[in-house]
Order: C-alpha cells, then sequence, then structure tokens
C-alpha cells in the first residue's frame, strides 16, 4: 500500500475495486465504513454485489476480468472532460500522450458493453474520483489474481497518476495485502528474481554484495516462480520440493494437477498441521506457530511489527529448522536469536537499513523505507513526487479472457472468501465456534440462472470446469449477476478444483484464479 | 337593545372542548339560524383561562359572561338572550358578592396582565384575519421591513424578557450567540413539548393564538439568520396541532411565511415535528435529538444549541410561551416590557393554576406578584374552607413552598432561594389534607418514569429514592433512610447528565426542608399526619355502632366480626385497608386514624 | 499551551485538550466507564467528574476542556464522596458475583468499588431484568452485569460502523439490545467482537471453554496472524497457554480486531499440532522420526538430487506467514546453501 490503512478515512473519495474489504481486511472495512459515515463517497466495482456496495455512492457490477476496461474507460471520461491534473502529469509522469490515445477507444458507452453496467456510472464514478481533493484506490485479489493482472494494476496506478491521488494523505493505489507476512516475505526476497529490498538477482553488484556477506557463490540465474515449478515437477525438470507453511493442495489453481506434481516430487512440508499437501509430502517437519517464537511481520502498508514468544514451541521454529539445514548441507552459520537474523539482512536491506527491534518498539511499529538509524518511517510513499522520479503512465489495451469464451462453460466463475474463514482453514478450521458458522462450500447464483437450470436455493449441484468438477450447496442470490457465480476457496474439493494453473499473467506468473469458466448442473 | 348582541364567543380551548364546547358551537349556529338571526357570528375562540368554570360563553358587545353552559343550554340563551333581550341570569357567571359579572370584571382577572394571552378569547385561532385584525403581523412588518437583525436582536435584549421554559435563560443573548455563531444553515426551533403535570400555558397559546408563534418564529429566524424552523409539540396536543396547522398554511397563503416573506427577499419554512410523550425531550438537546430522528436522550454541552444544534448547525430554541412574548415587545419596545414585573424578572408569566383551588385554569400575572395573590385573589383561596399547605412550582423540577413562604414574589431569584423554581408554570395549590411525603413520592414517581436513563445518577439514583420514599409513606421506613436519601438528592443533583435529572430531588429537598416532622411522623410514629397514606391508616368501630352487620358484610377480607345489635370491631391483622366498610356504614360509625 | 491548577500545582496543557486529558498526561488518575479515547465523548457515566471552581456543579472531566487558569480538584472531599456514592448506587443495580465472575481482576467497576471502598449493603433496591438475551457462537451478553456505560454500543457504531447493539428501552428499564431486539446476526453482527473487548465489566464474555483469573494470566504484545492488516494484540498467556486475545493500539488497528484475531486462537494449542517430524516409510504411511534423522533425510536428498540433477532440480516455497528472519533465512538457505535462486512463496495466493 502507498498509505497506511486508517489514511482512508482522509480520503474524500473511496474506489474499491476486487477487493470485498470487509469480509477479507475487516478492519480497514471499518474504516471505510467510518469515512462513508462521515461523508466520504464510496465507489465499487465488483463481480459480487460486496457489502460495501450497498453503501456505495455508486456500485459499478462489472463482468469479471473487466476491470481493466473500466479503468481505461474511467480515464477516457477524465480526459475527455479534462478532469485530469495537468500539473502533476507534466511534473511528475511520464507516458500520458499513449495513455490518452489509447483510452480514447474506450467511450463511457464501449466500455460499458464490455463490463456490463451503465456507461452513465461509469463517468459518475471517473468524475467523482478525478473531481475528488483525495481519492484513494483499494484493491485486492479481485484485481491481481488474473492473467492480465499486472495490467490490471496498471490500469488503476494510470487512474491515480492522471489525477494526482499519490503521495499525500488521503489517496493512493492501496493493494490490500491477503496474508499477515506476505510483504514480509517479497521485501525478503522469497521471490525468485530478487534479494531482499528488490535487488535484482541478476545485477552483478547485488549478487556480489550477498556473495561477499553470505561467503558463499550464488546463482546469477533467475529462479522459476511456484506456479512454473509444479509444471516443471510433471517434466521432471524439479525433482524435490520444499514446501514452508502453505498448503497449494487446496489453495493452487487447479489443485488436482498441483497434486500431482507433489505425489511426484519429493516432497517436504513444514508446517504446524497435518495438511493436504502435508500428507503429500515425504517428510513432514513439524513446526511452530507465530505465538512461540520471535520475530517480524510486515503488514500490508509495509509496516514492520514485532511478533514475540509467548508459549513454548510445539515443534520447532522455522528459523532454527533452517540454521539446522543450512549446517547440515556445509554452508556453517549460527544466530542465537531471530534480532540477529534481522540485523544480518536489515545491513543487507537499504530499505530496512535504519529499523532495529529497539526502534521498532519505540515507535509502536516502522514503515519502510526506513534508510537510517533515526528516520521516522515512510507511511506514504511517493510524497512529494514518485520514488523513481516520474511515474510512468502504461497505456494497456483490455483483452477479454480465454475463460469467458469456452464452449460448454458459460458461467464466470469468480472466487471467494468469507470474513470467518482463512485461506484453507488450517487455523481458522480448529475454531469450533467458526467451523459451526460456517460448516462448508458454496456456489452462489443468480436467481435467473437458478430458475433456468431448475436449481432451488439449498440444493446440491455439480459445478465443473476442463479442470475438473465439484458438488456444492448452490445459494441463489441476486448479489450476482446472470452467467456469473461465485464461490470461496476455503475448503479443498472446492473452487480450486475449477480454476485454470495454464495460463498465467506474463510478468507476475500468476494464474486466473479470479474467472474460471464454468457450467452448473442439477445434480 | 339595552342586551344587544351580535357576536357570540365560544371557548374551545381543550377544557371547553371536553364540555362539548363544538356541541354548543353548532346549536348555536342551528338555533340562530332557525331562530332568522343568522347574521350573528358565533366565533370559535381559544382558552379565556377560568376553565373551572367552562364552557365559557361571552356574548358582545354587551359582555355577558356565561359559565358552565350546556348544549341543551342554547335554544334557551338564543331565545331568551339573542332573540329577546333578557340574559339568562341562572347561566350567567357571580362574582363574589353573587351579582353577575362580565369576564374581566371576574376578580379571577383584576390581577392578570395579558400579553401572552391577550388575544387569547378574544379571536378565531384559525381566522388569519381575527390575527390580523388584533395587531398581528405589525411586528414582523416592522422587523423586516425597518429593523435590521442587529436591531431586533438588541430589542430582545433590551427587554430583559428570559426563557419562560424554566431555567430563565436571557433570550436576548441566546438570539445573540446564535445570530453570531458562524454557518450559512441555521435553525429556529419552539419547544412546544410541555410535560410538567398539571401544565397547559403553552398548549392554550397554540390553541388560542398559534400565529404569535408562527410570527414571532419568522422573527426569529430574520434576526439570527435562519431559513428553517420546526415546532416540536406532544402529540398528546391534537388541537394545538391542528390550530398549528391551520395558522401555518394561512400564513403561507398570506405571503407571512415560506419564501420572499412580505416581499423582503427573506425566506423562512416551518414544519412540525411531534414529540412521543417523553418529559425528557423538554430539554432542549434531548428535543433536538429527537427532531433529528434519534433517540430523545440529551446531548452534551458544550456545545450549546446556539453554535451545534439542530443537524449540526447553529439553532435558537425557545419555548411556546418565550416566542408569544416577541411580537409585543417589537411592535411596543423594551421599556415597555421592562414596565412590567420586577427589574431581574420583567414582564408577565403564565400560570397553570390546579390542585386545591377554587379557580382552576389559566392565569397571566406580573412577575414579582405574590404566591398568596394568586392563590387567593386569582384563585380564590382553597375549596372547602380548608387550610393551604404548599405550593409547587416547576412542576417535577420545582418544590413545595410552604404556607410560610407564601408572600414570596414570584420571580426566577425568589423562588430558587427558597428552594423551588419558576419552572415552566405549573402551579399546583395543596391544602391541609395533603401528604408531604406523599407529594414528594408522586413526583418522583413521575421522573423515575421520565428518566431517559442515560446517565446513572438519575437511572438508578432516582429508582433508590422512591424505593425509600415507599418505603416510608409504607410504615417501613427507618431512620437511616432520610440519610441516605440526602446522600442519594445530593449526587443524583450534582452528578446526573441534564437538568431533568439534576433537578429531579427538588421536591424531595423541599419537602424534607420544609415538612421534615412529616417524614418523621411516619418513620417514628408510624403515622401519616395529612391521613393519606393507606398503609399507616387503620379503621376502627367507634360506640356509634349500631351492630346492622353491613359493614361485615361489605369486607372483603373478612375482617370485622360482632353480633348483631352489638358493635362490632376490625381485626386489624386481616384488613386491607380498602374502605369498604367505611362506606356501608349507615351511621358513620367507623373512623380511619 | 495554557495553564490549569490540577490539585494546586500549575501545569501547562494543550489549549483544547479535555480535563481528564490534562490529568492522564499529568499521572493523575480518574475513574472512567464511559470514556475511550477512540469515541466521542458521552459523559454519560459521570464517575470522571472533578471540581472545577467557579463551576456550579462538579464537571465530567471526560468533556470538559481546560481554560486558561481553570482550578481542578480531583479528589476533592466531595468529588470522593459522589464518587463512592455514585459507584454504590451502580453496584445495587449489578450482579455481584466477583467469586464466579470471570472478569474478576480485570473489572473497572471492581477496581473502583476497591478504591472507593465502597460498601455494597449501604445502597439496596430492586435490580434491573432485561428483555434481551441474546448471545452468539463467539459471544454472550450478561445483562446483569452490564453498567450501561454504552461503549459497547459506541463502538460498535463508530469504530466498527455497524451498529448492532444501542441502548434500548429508558430510564431505569434502559438496556443493551439490538434494533428492535432482533437476533445479533440479523442485526448485521460479523462477530468482530470489539464490543466485548471494550466492555469494562463482565456483561460482555467470550464463549471460552479456557478458565482462568485475569491475574494468573500475562500480556504478551504481538501481531496478528492472519491477514495483511497487523493487527496489534496481546496474546493472553496462562501456563504456557494462549487463552484469549485482546487487541491493542497498533498503528493499523487501533484497537479493533475481527472475528478471526479476536476469537480464532485454538489452533495455537490444538490437539492436531505436529510435534514430531513425520518420515514415510516404506509402506507409504508417515511415521514419527527423529529430527535428526528428518533433517539428514532431507538435507541428504537434497545433495543427491543437487548432485545428479543440479541445484535448479530442487524448489523453495516460502511462507507469507512466517517471520521475515525465517523468509529471509529461507531464501538464503536456497540461495547460498542449495545453490539456487528457485524460491518463491505463496504472494499469488
Amino acid at each position: 500500500m502507498t498509505n497506511p490503512a486508517a489514511d482512508v478515512k482522509n480520503a474524500d473519495v473511496v474506489f474499491i475495486t476486487g477487493s470485498n474489504t470487509t469480509e477479507a481486511h475487516p478492519v480497514i472495512g471499518a474504516y471505510v465504513k467510518q469515512a462513508v459515515n462521515r461523508g466520504t463517497k464510496l465507489i465499487v466495482a465488483d463481480p459480487i454485489r460486496i457489502p460495501l456496495a450497498e453503501i456505495a455512492d455508486v456500485y459499478l457490477q462489472i463482468k469479471p476480468g473487466t476491470s481493466l476496461a473500466l479503468s481505461n474507460g474511467m480515464l477516457n471520461v477524465i480526459f475527455a472532460e479534462g478532469l485530469e491534473d495537468k500539473e502533476y502529469i507534466g511534473k511528475n509522469t511520464a507516458g500520458a500522450e499513449a495513455l490518452r490515445e489509447l483510452v480514447a477507444e474506450y467511450t463511457p458507452e464501449r466500455t460499458a458493453e464490455i463490463c456490463g453496467v451503465k456507461a452513465d456510472d461509469i463517468a459518475r464514478a471517473a468524475r467523482m474520483y478525478a473531481s475528488a481533493g483525495a481519492a484513494s484506490i483499494l484493491y485486492c485479489m479481485g484485481i491481481t489474481q488474473h492473467v492480465n493482472g499486472v495490467n490490471n494494476v496498471y490500469g488503476l496506478s494510470n487512474l491515480a497518476l492522471s489525477t494526482g491521488n499519490l503521495g499525500k494523505p488521503g489517496s493512493g493505489v492501496n493493494p490490500l495485502r491477503g496474508q499477515n507476512n506476505v510483504q514480509g516475505a517479497c521485501d525478503m526476497g522469497a521471490l525468485p528474481d530478487v534479494y531482499t529490498g528488490y535487488q535484482q538477482v541478476g545485477s552483478p553488484d547485488a549478487q556480489k554484495k550477498f556473495e561477499d556477506a553470505w561467503g558463499a557463490k550464488l546463482s546469477g540465474e533467475k529462479g522459476m516462480p511456484s506456479t512454473v515449478a509444479l509444471p516443471a515437477v510433471l517434466e521432471d525438470k524439479v525433482k524435490m520440493l520444499y514446501v514452508v507453511g502453505e498448503n497449494p493442495a487446496v489453495s493452487d489453481a487447479d489443485n488436482q494437477h498441483a497434486i500431482k506434481a507433489f505425489k511426484k516430487a519429493f516432497l517436504v512440508v513444514q508446517d504446524i498441521f497435518l495438511t493436504e499437501t502435508a500428507e503429500l509430502a515425504d517428510v513432514v517437519l513439524p513446526a511452530a506457530c507465530f505465538a512461540e517464537k520471535d520475530g517480524t511481520f510486515t503488514n500490508s502498508e509495509r509496516c514492520v511489527q514485532r511478533v514475540r514468544k509467548a508459549v513454548p514451541p510445539k515443534g520447532m521454529a522455522d528459523w532454527e529448522i533452517f540454521v539446522k539445514l543450512m549446517n547440515l548441507m556445509g554452508f556453517r552459520c549460527h544466530y542465537d536469536e531471530p534480532e540477529d537474523i534481522f540485523n544480518e539482512m536489515a545491513a543487507l536491506t537499504p530499505s530496512y537499513a535504519g529499523i532495529t527491534y529497539s526502534r521498532i518498539e519505540e515507535n509502536n511499529g516502522l514503515n519502510w523505507p526506513c534508510p537510517a538509524n533515526g528516520h521516522p518511517g515512510t507511511p506514504i510513499l511517493h510524497v512529494g513526487a514518485p520514488i523513481k522520479g516520474k511515474g510512468e503512465f502504461k497505456a494497456v489495451e483490455w483483452v477479454p479472457s480465454q475463460e469467458a469464451q469456452m464452449e460448454g462453460f458459460p458461467v464466470l466463475l469468480t472466487t471467494s472468501r468469507l470474513q470467518h474463514q482463512y485461506h484453507t482453514r488450517t487455523m481458522t478450521g480448529k475454531t469450533r465456534a467458526i467451523e459451526e458458522h460456517c460448516p462448508g462450500s458454496f456456489v452462489q447464483i443468480n436467481p435467473k440462472d437458478a430458475e433456468s437450470w431448475s436449481i432451488e436455493d439449498g440444493e446440491t449441484v455439480r459445478v465443473s470446469s476442463p479442470r475438473g468438477s465439484v458438488e456444492a450447496r448452490a445459494i441463489v442470490t441476486d448479489g450476482l449477476k446472470e452467467g456469473t457465480a461465485s464461490m470461496p476457496f476455503h475448503w479443498a474439493d472446492s473452487a480450486n478444483v475449477l480454476t485454470n494453473a495454464e495460463d498465467l499473467d506474463p510478468v507476475s506468473k500468476i494464474p486466473g484464479l479470479k474467472l474460471a469458466g464454468v457450467k452448473i448442473e442439477k445434480l | 337593545m339595552e342586551h344587544g348582541c351580535d357576536r357570540v364567543y365560544v371557548c374551545a380551548g381543550t377544557g371547553c372542548t371536553s364540555g362539548k364546547s363544538p356541541e354548543i358551537i353548532e346549536n348555536f349556529r342551528q338555533e340562530l339560524n332557525a331562530s332568522g338571526l343568522s347574521d350573528v357570528k358565533v366565533i370559535m375562540t381559544g382558552c379565556f383561562g377560568l376553565c373551572s368554570m367552562g364552557p365559557i360563553v361571552i356574548t358582545q358587545p354587551d359582555d355577558c359572561f356565561y359559565s358552565r353552559v350546556a348544549p341543551k343550554d342554547v335554544a334557551e340563551i338564543v331565545r331568551e338572550h339573542i332573540a329577546g333581550g333578557k340574559p339568562v341570569h341562572r347561566l350567567l357567571f357571580k362574582g363574589s358578592r353573587g351579582e353577575a359579572v362580565s369576564l374581566f370584571e371576574a376578580d379571577f382577572y383584576k390581577k392578570q396582565e395579558r400579553v401572552v394571552l391577550a388575544r387569547c378569547g378574544l379571536i378565531n385561532p384559525e381566522e388569519i384575519d381575527d390575527y390580523i385584525e388584533h395587531g398581528g403581523f405589525a411586528a414582523l412588518e416592522k422587523a423586516l421591513k425597518a429593523m435590521s437583525s442587529e436591531e431586533v436582536v438588541s430589542v430582545i435584549k433590551d427587554s430583559g424578557l428570559r426563557g419562560r421554559g424554566g431555567a430563565g435563560f436571557p433570550t436576548g443573548k441566546k438570539w445573540e450567540f446564535t445570530m453570531n455563531a458562524p454557518g450559512s444553515k441555521k435553525y429556529v426551533v419552539c419547544n412546544a413539548d410541555e410535560g410538567d403535570p398539571g401544565a397547559f400555558m403553552d398548549r392554550s397559546v397554540l390553541e388560542g393564538d398559534p400565529l404569535s408563534v408562527v410570527e414571532a418564529m419568522t422573527i426569529a429566524g430574520y434576526a439570527v439568520g435562519a431559513d428553517e424552523g420546526y415546532i416540536y409539540v406532544r402529540a398528546e396536543y391534537p388541537l394545538a396541532i391542528h390550530r398549528l396547522q391551520v395558522a401555518m398554511g394561512q400564513a403561507l397563503e398570506r405571503g407571512f411565511l415560506g419564501n420572499n416573506i412580505l416581499n423582503t427577499g427573506f425566506d423562512f419554512n416551518l414544519s412540525i415535528r411531534y414529540g412521543a410523550g417523553a418529559f425528557v425531550c423538554g430539554e432542549e438537546t434531548a428535543l433536538l435529538n429527537s427532531i433529528e430522528g434519534k433517540k430523545g436522550t440529551p446531548r452534551l454541552r458544550p456545545p450549546f444549541p446556539a453554535v451545534k444544534g439542530l443537524f449540526g448547525c447553529p439553532t435558537l430554541i425557545n419555548n411556546v410561551e418565550t416566542y408569544a412574548n416577541i411580537c409585543k415587545i417589537i411592535t411596543s419596545g423594551a421599556d415597555w416590557f421592562r414596565s412590567m414585573g420586577t427589574p431581574g424578572s420583567p414582564g408577565t408569566k403564565v400560570f397553570a393554576l390546579g390542585g386545591n383551588v377554587n379557580n382552576i385554569g389559566l392565569v397571566e400575572v406580573p412577575m414579582g406578584i405574590t404566591l398568596r395573590e394568586i392563590i387567593y385573589d386569582i384563585g380564590g383561596g382553597i375549596p372547602d374552607g380548608r387550610g393551604f399547605k404548599a405550593a409547587q412550582t416547576g412542576g417535577p423540577s420545582g418544590g413545595c413552598i410552604p404556607a410560610e413562604h407564601i408572600n414570596t414574589p414570584i420571580d426566577f431569584e425568589s423562588l430558587k432561594a427558597i428552594g423551588s423554581m419558576m419552572g415552566s408554570g405549573g402551579l399546583i395549590v395543596m391544602d391541609d389534607s395533603k401528604c408531604m411525603v406523599g407529594i414528594a413520592k408522586f413526583f418522583m414517581k413521575f421522573m423515575v418514569e421520565e428518566s431517559c436513563g442515560k446517565c446513572a445518577p438519575c437511572r438508578i439514583g432516582l429508582v433508590r429514592m422512591h424505593e425509600i420514599l415507599e418505603r416510608i409513606t409504607g410504615g417501613e421506613g427507618e431512620i437511616g433512610d432520610l440519610a441516605e436519601l440526602e446522600e442519594l438528592a445530593e449526587m443524583v443533583n450534582e452528578l446526573s447528565f441534564c437538568a431533568l435529572g439534576q433537578t429531579a430531588p427538588n421536591p424531595v429537598l423541599t419537602t424534607f426542608r420544609y415538612f421534615k416532622d412529616e417524614y418523621l411522623a411516619h418513620i417514628n410514629d408510624k403515622k401519616c399526619p395529612a391521613g393519606e397514606c393507606s398503609a399507616l391508616l387503620n379503621y376502627e368501630v367507634t360506640d356509634k355502632c349500631v351492630g346492622c352487620t353491613k359493614c361485615a358484610k361489605a369486607c372483603p377480607a373478612a375482617a370485622i366480626s360482632g353480633k348483631l345489635k352489638e358493635k362490632h370491631s376490625i381485626d386489624k391483622g386481616k384488613c386491607v385497608k380498602c374502605g369498604a366498610c367505611m362506606g356501608a356504614c349507615p351511621v358513620k360509625s367507623i373512623v380511619r386514624r | 499551551m495554557i495553564n490549569i491548577f490540577l490539585n494546586g500545582s500549575e501545569l501547562a496543557v494543550k489549549e483544547g485538550s479535555t480535563v481528564l486529558e490534562a490529568c492522564k498526561g499529568a499521572g493523575v488518575s480518574i475513574p472512567t466507564f464511559c470514556y475511550d479515547e477512540r469515541l466521542k465523548a458521552e459523559g454519560s457515566c459521570r464517575i470522571c467528574v472533578v471540581e472545577v471552581e467557579g463551576a456550579p456543579k462538579l464537571m465530567p472531566s471526560c468533556s470538559t476542556l481546560v481554560a486558561p487558569g481553570m482550578r481542578v480538584l480531583t479528589h476533592s472531599p466531595k468529588v470522593v464522596k459522589l464518587r463512592k456514592k455514585l459507584l454504590e448506587l451502580m453496584l445495587s443495580n449489578h450482579e455481584i458475583s466477583c467469586l464466579q465472575c470471570e472478569k474478576a481482576g480485570n473489572c473497572l467497576l471492581q477496581d473502583y468499588a476497591y478504591e472507593y471502598e465502597v460498601d455494597t449493603e449501604k445502597t439496596k433496591g430492586r435490580k434491573k431484568i432485561a428483555e434481551y438475551a441474546s448471545s452468539n457462537k463467539f459471544f454472550s451478553l450478561d445483562q446483569s452485569k452490564c453498567i450501561l456505560c454504552g461503549r459497547c454500543a459506541r463502538t460498535c457504531s463508530q469504530l466498527q460502523a455497524n451498529d448492532v447493539w444501542a441502548m434500548a428501552g429508558r430510564g431505569f428499564e434502559t438496556e443493551v439490545s439490538t434494533p428492535f431486539g432482533i437476533d445479533m446476526e440479523e442485526a448485521g453482527c460479523v462477530h468482530c467482537g470489539n464490543c466485548v473487548s471494550v466492555c469494562p465489566v463482565g456483561a460482555l464474555k467470550p464463549n471460552t471453554r479456557h478458565k482462568f483469573r485475569a491475574w494468573e494470566t500475562r500480556k504478551v504484545r504481538s501481531t496478528c496472524a492472519y491477514c495483511g492488516v497487523g493487527c496489534q494484540i496481546d496474546l493472553l498467556v496462562k501456563d504456557d497457554k494462549v487463552v484469549g486475545v485482546e487487541p491493542a493500539g497498533g498503528k493499523s488497528n487501533n484497537g479493533l480486531l475481527c472475528v478471526k484475531g479476536k476469537f480464532a486462537f485454538d489452533f495455537i494449542n490444538h490437539k492436531d499440532r505436529l510435534t514430531e517430524p513425520l518420515i514415510r516409510g516404506e509402506d507409504g504411511r508417515l511415521r514419527p522420526a527423529s529430527w535428526d534423522e528428518a533433517l539428514g533425510l532431507v538435507a541428504g536428498k537434497t545433495k543427491e538430487i543437487r548432485a545428479e540433477f543440479g541445484a535448479d532440480a530442487i524448489m523453495g516455497l516460502s511462507s507469507a506467514r512466517v517471520t521475515n528472519e525465517e523468509n529471509y533465512l529461507f531464501m538464503k538457505y536456497m540461495r547460498a546453501a542449495v545453490g539456487t535462486n528457485n524460491v518463491d512463496h505463496c504472494a499469488r495466493l
């Protein structure tokens, strides 16, 4: 996020798209509602009529997979009506002309056709967003989990750049990170192409810096992303998988396909429970949960905060396992406690350089970039000007998803999350009240579709895609448009049996989890 | 014609309406038509004030005053008086020496000074022309066309008018605060949520002269810079609401309300909101919450309504009687107003006189008049020759004034000094048959029921105080209860959130102050000196008993025994103190002690 | 800054601050029930009153602004006496069952009753009988303990922006309820438990199977392990077990939590937790193994595959759930000890 979560309360307009904020990030959802109660205007664009849509000033129930078209359409209105921030564009951006030319084709009428919403509403949303003193964009997986996810994000950053909604309170482009430390895992370089703080693999300087620090020879070749690695197992290119604290046998797209790879490879799983993935492992290493070890998490707003050991570990703290393995691999190392590891990392990571455990304590958390001791941290990014000097507009065309054009699978299925459950339920599923409240999966469909398929509310139906087929309880609701359906992804034999793992975003390698062509039948 | 009559005024206030005055009006119209006297006007008016003598009928110009008229009397009045020229003597109101007197010659009116009620009884409240004929809208015209906002406010300030809702805050200051409060949107609100038991001053004004309030609010809007107003009136006042609606409709039609009033470009729109019967909604911030559709509970102050009131905007809020003074101050000036009343409390005050007094009704007196003058000279004294014991002013928030203070002048400061308060104008007279602990309990019960529940001192404290009073009047009081009562009273008074709670202990505190011996008698001797508290009374058969057995047959608890023609006796253990025996005894041999 | 006199001592305080804030800054303790710095001042519990020279009555410190030269007495005999009386009054309408009450030791009413030496025998009378008696799977409402401070309702309305709770009824019969007394869920309750967290007494309580007294627990400040908001929490620990979670004032959560952060902590001490390594045996089943054996097998297999197929035949999937330190170390393990950049994590999910 460019801006802190609570900063949404300073916005005049909030544009939420691809985020069911009150369900997936309830505390931020509460901030949005607080803001609306105080007069902030709200625009929601989402295929599901999420709870926040009920209090939105403009609600755009777009077809799944049309976010980029909507952004381009809104930009069309902004440029056509001269609502852009010309001064900001002139001073701080590059590529405005190409974008202007591209979005000229995205008239509200054409965009309305693509997105399945009213042209007037697109124009209203565009005006509302562009005319605000400060407007904030919140988005989540509904934007990124598409085969054009990166382009979807470009669409939103174009909106922010064109209206100067960056680098000030109440503004920004704010992806809501889904997991407690997904931001930190990225920051720490648990990615195939970067070291810590996004220092590039392949950069000779970066490689030398880490080789010197670690006393090891490093590969200059970028590694494989997970979505490429699993198919590579089936192609015999990858022989061993070491999976730490995740449950891809449930959460991966086309999870039946993923399971084949887990069965084939030598699989090590390190987790706190015997998850669906761990059940397939050759070696299972019992780990410690967050309450059993010291360390830090970096939240969605880039705030580094402490995790403290409260109770003794049931398994072994993950960091201790890694230390033991390194030594067994002949790479000698020793750390007394996590703080030593943090300090080593911070010394190698410019954006974390000024952060220490004691400073985290003193400041009640510190937002990176925090380049030096004494630096107060950076709650809001791009203040004054974009960090890279110029914010680059990306003129990108919307293309329809293949999933939306499959013969025999006419329904657009999008995956969803429930407030009470979390991911694959490894943690939430252990609290009885939660399981009683949210006992199982379901598929939501529109009443007209239900009628034409002769499906009653509550009936068990079959949902199929080219990847597989599952049964689920049908919930008939007018919260979804005709021809669309939605299914939570928390359960094993649920949404991810149906999703496509083959088609990936060319840049981020993310699969289109939020859009799968399916058919729904009465049993 | 000695007794010429071309107009008949019939009171249509709530009291007289209950006495069938609408039927009287209808009968007059029919009888007059039938007698070929259709040119005689029948005029429905607001309250004349002497409610205990209602329904009241006045004829003009011969100025005859008929009291307690029944619908069946109308034919006689028309036949004998209007057609025949001879007033119906048996129906005419009689003065203290038994002679027929006209309305304003009656003692009841002699010491009154009618400013607020000036037009009540003189005009038809549903006829705007009547209002205009009697000086209506002269003030509005003057204010809008010849005065600046500041001038209007300064006249009100100079007049020394103080809020008639109870607290007596200087009205002009309120207007000034609201005028000076920054904000483009402001409101004017009229508090017509008259809630004190026995009080009906505001109701009578709204029923008798509704346009005087509408006009004053419009002037207030002009003065403070508001273009919108609300009248918050109890839903239990259907007649007042109806008259207001008629008045507002006519004012709107004639350009005295709405947009571009009197072609001056000034806009002021007025709406009515109904109160649902919560006493606390008479507290101005609770009232504002209620208008906004929220629960009627008071708000924190500051900010005061003048700064942040209705819907967060600067708001002027006055009660009905306060507004009813405004027009006359504008037309006659501040000095005229100050010529009445006392220097600290200029003007008049309307009281609803009730309880053990002969002339129950509505009176308007100059400030500074004594309680004695109101009760004896205007009220005609205590009925049945009983003695005066106390008077309650200020309703449940006020206090009991004992006989020793009957010469206290009625003004804000004097009443406060003796532990009571002006309040909105309820004045309840109590004769010597009233138990003062019982009176305190009555008001405490009222407050327990009307506490909004927001703050703990009022919510729980009043219940505890009421429980103690119940114990004392029930004969279960202990001497320690008095200290507890005092401690609770102090805490509730000091710590309650709003004035309702802060003043709620007043009836207890004043009765405690002036009638402590009665409390002690209840507790120590288990006796109620006034003979009112049934739990402390015993029924006894005296020697007058003839042994007829009727009492024993009437007793529902089989507590009476005795042989025929012998003196009976009552078993105190079984007696439920219902009093049935007393009613049954043909020789009045049973007494209550 | 302006100067006031607090209990006789001159004190410089920020203009626009309340007397309560000034007291807090000066380390003077004032009792409060309805006050929460995140909420609009309500001023309804009246326990925070102080004596302000020149004011006709005691003033609620939570909603009285400081003024230059103001003289404030926070513990004058009158203030102490009336606070004590108010506490007596509140306790007369409270189910006094501190022996059994889960909130004992962490209850403001109990704390103040002790501080002000309240005699619970002194003021007595009937107790409120509430009509609304709903609960849900996550927490329960015990109206007999409720002191009607309204924090729950105002938290739900002003912070959670949900308006499930309200103060219903009037006078002595006022009670906490949902609109028209409907079920909490129907009223839109999302079980965030923020009302439970702010309740100063034992009226709103988690439905917990853990039995503990407040003084048996210690609090450990940490970060919630669910979504990316990063709410700050205090883990309540008794006998090396987490028995409860309280929200803390983190930058991102400001003392709020959701249902997961507040109530879904049973996994920590769950019987299904893995406690020893497992290795797939000859029979195809997972069997317990020692750490040495399991880690030896992992290292051995890694070396073997690296020798035969190269380091890039090994893929490491790190976790968005573990700490920064662990992510760093795993990435270092893969790159420096195994020798491949094949490291990724579940960022896309």
